[in-house]
């Protein structure tokens, strides 16, 4: 791969609101040489996906490219028009959208579906080719190409399944650039380890040039060749992973790693309250500014230009700029917050034996159909406990029947001493309180038409505590989970995700429960949002003594999180130990393959 | 509570997203602002005002005598004479009455219990859900129009049974939408929060769900409406009407429609009407859905 041509040129892209001219993206410069993975990362609203879809010359409804060019192979994808830039897509360029699921058409069986590619592009010479190239496309994204498997439709396949599906249709007619949306978003780790493993040796043996749209570092760091973070529609800084992650320049670039959780090391999530601004919000000088700990009045004045800090350190299929770039005052500058911190000592919650809630036995399932099988363990007293599991593996089931939303299960639930019934109707008062339950996905566990000052207040009203005592308790918790009591009078819709999340926290937690189940909290947060919030439920679990099931898929986070860790297999505890422990050295197959698969940050701290 | 409220609100900066303070504006504010929606309040309006304030300004009685019948230039009347010599305009003011009250209350009963049905089968799902469903299947094999003319011959043309009957049929139009739009909010987890705080069935129907269905449902609610209005004129038209020679916008197209070449006011006015009262209530329900619409796609988690 010595071949350093550049396949994509992106030149002072910008797109706009149509409406109001407010930029959406501006001042974007790029380049991808062939066979290159450039990973651009950026949180929800950056702008990241907007970038990817300008490669194709795309612009979403009420968005207008602006400004720029974007040139593969002296093609100018921006200057295309009907015919062309149809032409232009699936030819020079191809997209990998993030939910397959979606994106595949449910009505054709997949064979046919990218072979319809190929016919749209008039790729090969007649249809025997065409034909055969659809076999050679599944089996460079490892799937099979026997007849049998071609004439399935979508939903027959697994989502690992649809996803290479996707991946063959994009890479069917070897254009020379590919944009790939957060594709393994969705997908479970180690499918989302094949899948990736598949993309990377893909794009270098057929010399494609990778764009590669995610939110996730870790998927970043272990794909890319090099980096490029987004901040409010500008690139802030651009380099090799390597340097990207061992020495990140950028203030906001320190804090996106300070928020990565990382499974080797032991030490404090850090998160970064307020959002980046919206298009027609942005301030004058850098958008980052205002959150930014070493931002002098000068950042607030003017944009800093692009710089380059250290020249491309070249090896490997590198563009000819794969020299370090930022646009900071205060490149290098430590914030003070990222700097690392271990973690609050291990045992410090669980010391006292006293048993919160006891599992003895539990089975769980829906009519006929078991997914939990005689599952035990106890949770102590202010200690915290993680569940971590892949999708299927019964470990929402089981939480949702500890917190009395799922009725079909058998065995013994005991909360300090007290059996739990089935349901949380047929359950005293006490006890529904005494157990309190944190939604996956923040928007939708706020009632819309609530303020949430009323979403907040039910549990209280429920206990039947007076209004006006009601009313106060409400400001003091919205204070604890750090927002302000001028909150209470807001409705979800005004809220952020990590906002609405903060609300669901302060209606768990205000009936002063004794245990807290939080069901994938963070899953549907940007990572400075996950830090924040779980730097919250911390302090939280620590101060207030809270047992905690910390249900959820994502292994690295666990280390922030709880003292011990059971890991979930088809509805069976594998393994459950102590964090440290049970993530450094696993005892069983599953949780050694689970560990493997999970991308993490690798340690790029050595550099001379 | 409120005043605490209210200050709060003062203190809140002003960051939000524009979709946000379009959806907190709430559904009829933000209807108004379409023409089509304007349009069918006026109309709607308009005739609503002569309903009710027609019997006292109308110059003669619902079934006084003024002249010869089926003229149209009759001294001392604006718009001649009807088929039995009764004035034409006066009618007009006394006959919309009773058509819209009808139709309201038609629709309210409807309305009620449909929702009510709807909303019981969405979040019990199961077999109580089964059990509705196919029960309303059958309820909608039943032609609402020939339903109702079969009770009227065998009972006889009562005001009460009108309303029963349309109402009674309006039940599983209703109930559909509404377990429709129920099912994806039953989905949602702050129906589970809810569940989780043991809150009783009861409430978390009325307070929970059926808050978050509002939207189609006051379309639903407002199409129903013009139907039953159309069903009632109909029915009137057919002769179905409380008493012989009562004053009813469809009685009086019935009616007069004879001597539609010779005086066409006493047909073409009532028809009007109606026809203006439909297209008003549709106009209306199309703003609605309209804006329910955007409202669902202006969802930040997009």
């Amino acid at each position: 791969m010595s071949d350093q041509r550049v396949a994509l040129t992106i030149r002072d892209l910008r797109l706009d609101v149509a409406q109001s001219g407010h930029d959406i993206v501006d001042e974007v410069s790029l380049t991808i040489a062939p066979g290159e993975v450039l990973g651009l990362v950026g949180e929800s609203g950056s702008g990241k996906t907007t970038v990817g879809l300008a490669v194709l010359g795309h612009a979403r409804k009420g968005v207008a490219i602006h400004a720029g060019t974007v040139s593969i192979g002296g093609t100018d994808i921006i200057g295309l028009r009907g015919k062309a830039l149809r032409q232009a897509r699936g030819r020079l360029v191809s997209y990998v959208p993030q939910d397959p699921g979606t994106a595949l058409n449910p009505a054709l069986r997949i064979g046919p579906q990218v072979y319809e590619v190929l016919e749209a592009h008039g790729f090969g010479a007649n249809k025997a080719e065409r034909k055969a190239r659809v076999r050679e496309v599944f089996n460079e994204v490892l799937l099979p190409s026997i007849p049998d498997f071609l004439n399935r439709y979508p939903h027959q396949l697994s989502g690992g399944q649809q996803q290479r599906v996707g991946l063959a249709m994009a890479f069917a007619t070897r254009p020379a650039v590919i944009v790939l949306d957060e594709p393994t978003t969705g997908l479970d780790v180690s499918t989302q380890a094949h899948v990736l493993e598949t993309i990377r040796s893909l794009a270098a043996s057929h010399g494609v040039a990778a764009l590669y749209v995610t939110h996730d570092l870790a998927v970043v760091a272990t794909l890319a060749d090099r980096v490029a973070v987004m901040y409010a529609g500008r690139i802030v800084e651009q380099g090799t992973t390597a340097e990207i992650f061992a020495n990140p320049a950028h203030p906001y670039t320190r804090y996106l790693v300070a928020a990565a959780p990382e499974m080797g090391s032991d030490r404090e999530l850090v998160g970064l309250g307020g959002r980046a601004p919206a298009p027609g919000r942005r301030p004058v000088g850098c958008a980052f500014a205002p959150r930014c700990e070493v931002a002098t009045p000068q950042c607030s004045q003017s944009f800093p230009d692009v710089t380059v800090v250290s020249g491309g350190a070249s090896g490997g299929p590198i563009a000819d700029d794969g020299s370090h770039e930022v646009r900071c005052f205060h490149a290098f500058s430590v914030p003070e917050r990222t700097v690392r911190r271990a973690a609050a000592g291990d045992a410090s919650g669980s010391a006292n034996g006293d048993v919160a809630l006891s599992l003895r036995s539990i089975s769980a399932g829906y009519t006929g159909h078991v997914v939990v099988h005689d599952v035990s363990f106890e949770i102590a007293r202010g200690e915290s406990v993680a569940l971590v599991g892949e999708s299927g593996s019964g470990k929402s089931t089981l939480s949702r029947s500890i917190g009395g939303l799922h009725r079909e299960w058998t065995g013994d639930m005991l909360l300090g001493g007290e059996p739990l019934q089935r349901s949380a109707r047929d359950r005293p008062v006490q006890q529904r309180l005494s157990i309190q339950y944190v939604f996956q996905n923040p928007y939708s566990s706020l009632h819309p038409r609530r303020s949430v000052a009323e979403s907040i207040a039910r549990p209280l009203a429920i206990a039947g505590v007076d209004r006006r005592e009601i009313s106060r308790e409400v400001d003091s918790m919205l204070e604890r989970v750090s927002l302000s009591s001028a909150y209470g009078a807001r409705f979800p819709d005004q809220l952020s995700g990590g906002e609405r999340q903060r609300v669901a926290i302060a209606r768990a937690l205000i009936s002063e429960p004794q245990v807290l189940i939080c069901d994938e909290v963070t899953s549907a947060l940007d990572v400075l949002v996950q830090a924040t919030i779980i730097e919250l439920l911390v302090d939280l679990q620590r101060d207030l003594g809270l047992s905690m099931l910390f249900v959820t898929h994502n292994l690295p986070l666990v280390r922030s999180v709880a003292q011990r860790v059971a890991v979930m297999a088809d509805g069976v505890i594998v393994e459950l130990g102590s964090t440290a422990s049970t993530l450094s050295d696993p005892q069983q197959e599953y949780t050694k393959r689970l560990l493997a698969d999970t991308p993490a940050i690798p340690d790029f701290e050595v550099r001379s | 509570m409120t005043a605490a409220s209210m200050e709060a609100g003062a203190t809140v900066p002003t960051d939000e997203t524009e979709s946000a303070v379009v959806a907190q504006q709430g559904l009829v504010h933000t209807a108004m602002q379409l023409w089509r929606t304007r349009i069918g309040v006026v109309l709607v309006a308009g005739l609503v005002a002569i309903a009710i304030v027609g019997p006292w300004v109308a110059p003669y009685g619902a079934g006084e005598f003024v002249g010869t019948a089926n003229l149209s230039d009759v001294e001392g009347t604006w718009l001649g004479t009807d088929y039995f010599g009764q004035d034409v305009w006066s009618r007009f003011l006394h006959g919309g009455r009773s058509i819209l009250l009808l139709a309201s209350l038609a629709t309210l009963i409807g309305f009620f219990f449909g929702a009510a049905i709807g909303l019981i089968a969405a979040y019990n799902r199961g077999r109580i859900d089964d059990a509705l469903m196919r029960f309303m299947d059958i309820l909608l094999a039943f032609p609402q129009l020939l339903l109702a003319l079969v009770a009227l011959t065998t009972v006889g043309p009562q005001s009460w049974l009108i309303v029963a009957i349309v109402g009674f049929t309006t039940i599983p139009r209703i109930a559909r939408i509404t377990r429709g739009a129920a099912v994806p909010v039953v989905e949602r987890d702050f129906i589970g929060a809810a569940e989780a705080l043991g809150e009783s069935r009861f409430r978390i129907i009325t307070r929970e769900l059926l808050p978050n269905v509002t939207g189609p449902l006051l379309v639903e609610a407002n199409l129903r409406l013009t139907y039953s209005i159309s069903i009632i004129a109909g029915l009137g038209f057919l002769g179905f009407a409380t008493e012989r020679n009562a004053a009813d916008w469809g009685l009086m197209v019935q009616e007069n429609r004879v001597a539609l070449a010779v005086q066409p006011w006493g047909t073409v006015l009532p028809a009007v009407a109606i026809a203006l009262l439909t297209i008003g209530t549709g106009l209306i329900s199309d703003g609605l859905a309209r804006t329910v619409a955007g409202i669902d796609r202006g969802r930040p988690d997009a």
